[in-house]
């Protein structure tokens, strides 16, 4: 051990500011669990990770500062606009890419550490190679597997899933490649292309997993993902030991998981039949009624619409991803503020998972200034639809599809939907009948009570609004 | 650090972690899985700390590539976070609107809006 060259460089101080850092994250994380404290939270947060970046340039083998001052500004040409622009509505997507570069940011890391041991004559001892090989496995397939969610939910690639034949079969190949390729290493083989087989490998599993994933279970992944990259960088901390990583690492990896088993129980989906194939990945692809395009349906127009409305003492209003898409949130809360005005109660039905990602929806309607205490959430709401005179479905699907709750052979069975076919008259504002984001007919569009109201979200809503304003 | 030593830290911070988290409504989903997308970029500190040692053009590079793609994921996820979160702030009381966003602002809100029900 060499003396050290000044105060500011004692591990003893490094590892308190670490301690300082990892205090300061969970402190913020646990008030971004409160709406009102969230935003402090967040600034809180960073604020560690900013003490966590400042205590390890101090460490007295860290060098090379142009060149670490050169990624860092890389990544921060990249990432300060890319989040100041981005859409509420791109928000998932953002999430999955930013997700990605942290878990190639790890593989890279295991990757470089493993050279560097090579250079230095050898395998390093087991307790810091299977760390190594861990972070390489699950980085790799972070990285891989989000880029591939980002290009699905961006419209880059199609949203439906994409199978092909022998899907589990392939998965598991390519599984077994990867750990036997990590055995091999930790069993004592020395070989740089033995380490680039495993990070081919787990690249490749990547891309395979969440191919076949429909659209409709893509904030999962991305949950799920997310947890994957945090393990990595715990696994990656235990390598280096180096304890802010593996503390921050570790959080990331917990929460993640909760998150992801939150969202998995609001779609009654398992995680492992998520990730075994998307809705209809299984082939069993004729949920229902096949023959939904001959199906009698009721098409309406705006006057109507806006009539109904305006008679209505109780309306829900029941938003959905078309919505978001439309950008039409603003003009929805014009409706409801014009429809007040006419002593009309209007509310929103918020599903658990509308939108793309759990509290989707409620980021989106706090954008156009809804009211917080408008919003209801699913189990709150789901008694009062009984008594509600019109329920407007604008761009939600599969949320309101009421096989969920009876039909035992539809794919999206036993999901908890908004009960939006027992008010007493439902209006849909749809593009066209083409099936949902999943892909499944919705026998509620042709019910009695219901009645569609087709073209793009924003300007149906403008039409009504100005219906309204006319009465 | 010893192996056991860095075990026993593993398991409690995700303890930690665990109960953070557990008690989260669910219109803070989204923001919360921003917020802890931006702490595991903290996978940046091992690009730092192994820059100086690695040898070699390659190593280099790709380090260099590892540290910028942490940092986005650090300071792109606390930014996309901090502008989700911007919009749950209370506001004053609707009536004096100040809509900055890309929409088109030309609406004539003028009375307060109906708080609902509770």
């Amino acid at each position: 051990m060499i003396v050290s060259a000044s105060f500011l460089q004692d591990p003893a101080l490094i590892r308190f500011l670490y301690i300082v850092a990892f205090g300061l994250f969970i402190v913020g994380m646990r008030r971004v669990t409160h709406p009102t404290t969230a935003r402090r939270g967040n600034h809180i947060a960073a604020v560690g990770m900013a003490i966590a970046v400042v205590a390890t340039l101090l460490i007295e083998e860290v060098g090379d500062y142009g060149l670490i001052a050169l990624g860092i500004a890389l990544g921060t040409i990249v990432g300060v606009p890319a989040a100041r622009q981005v859409k509420m509505t791109a928000m998932p997507q953002m999430v999955a890419l930013f997700n990605g570069v942290g878990g190639g940011a790890v593989a890279l890391i295991s990757y470089v550490e493993y050279r560097d041991f090579l250079d230095m004559g050898g395998n390093p001892p087991a307790e810091e190679l299977i760390p190594i090989l861990f972070a390489a496995i699950i980085g790799s397939i972070s990285f891989w597997g989000s880029n591939i969610a980002f290009g699905k939910l961006q419209g880059l690639l199609p949203g439906k899933p994409i199978g092909v034949p022998g899907q589990q079969f392939v998965n598991l190949a390519l599984l077994l490649v990867a750990i036997g390729a990590a055995v091999a290493i930790a069993a004592g083989a020395e070989s740089e292309g033995l380490f680039l087989l495993l990070l081919l490998a787990a690249a490749v599993l990547g891309n395979t997993v969440v191919l076949p994933i429909g659209g409709a279970d893509m904030p999962v992944v991305i949950s799920l993902l997310n947890a994957l990259t945090g393990l990595s960088a715990a696994a990656a901390g235990m390598a280096l030991d180096n304890v802010a990583l593996i503390v921050g690492g570790i959080i990331v990896g917990a929460s993640g998981t909760i998150l992801t088993n939150l969202m998995a129980n609001a779609m009654n989906r398992s995680i492992p039949n998520i990730v075994a194939g998307g809705f209809g990945g299984d082939g069993g692809a004729a949920p229902g009624a096949g023959d939904g395009e001959e199906r009698p349906h009721r098409s309406t127009d705006a006057t109507s619409v806006a009539s109904q409305l305006t008679l209505a003492d109780r309306v829900v209003v029941a938003p959905g991803y078309g919505l978001a898409v439309a950008q039409a949130q603003h003009t929805v809360r014009e409706l409801a503020d014009e429809l007040e005005k006419r002593g009309v109660e209007v509310s929103y039905a918020i599903h658990p998972v509308a939108g793309r990602m759990p509290g989707h929806m409620n980021v989106l309607l706090a954008e156009a200034d809804v009211p917080y205490e408008a919003l209801k959430e699913m189990d709150e709401i789901n008694p009062e639809f009984a008594t509600t005179d019109v329920t407007l479905v604008i761009g939600a699907n599969d949320v309101t599809n009421p096989d969920a709750r009876s039909n035992e052979g539809s794919p999206i069975y036993g999901m908890p939907i908004l009960d939006v076919d027992k008010s007493e008259q439902v209006v849909v504002l749809k593009r066209s009948m083409n099936t949902g984001f999943a892909g499944i007919d919705n026998p509620l569009f042709y019910n009695e009570n219901t009645s569609l109201l087709f073209g793009d979200a924003k300007s149906s809503v403008q039409e009504v609004l100005a219906a309204v304003k006319d009465l | 650090m010893d192996l056991l030593t860095e075990l026993t830290i593993l398991v409690l911070a995700a303890f930690v972690g665990f109960e953070v988290i557990s008690k989260v409504p669910n219109t803070l989903h989204t923001p919360l899985m921003s917020a802890t997308n931006a702490i595991h970029g903290i996978v940046l500190l091992g690009g730092i700390l192994i820059i100086a040692e690695s040898d070699g053009f390659l190593s280099k590079l790709l380090l260099v590539i590892a540290i910028a793609f942490g940092t986005i994921n650090v300071i792109g996820g606390f930014l996309v976070t901090d502008r989700m979160l911007e919009m749950f702030k209370k506001r004053p009381k609707p009536a004096e609107k100040d809509q900055g966003s890309e929409e088109k602002g030309s609406e004539e809100k003028t009375e307060p809006v109906a708080e609902a029900q509770g």
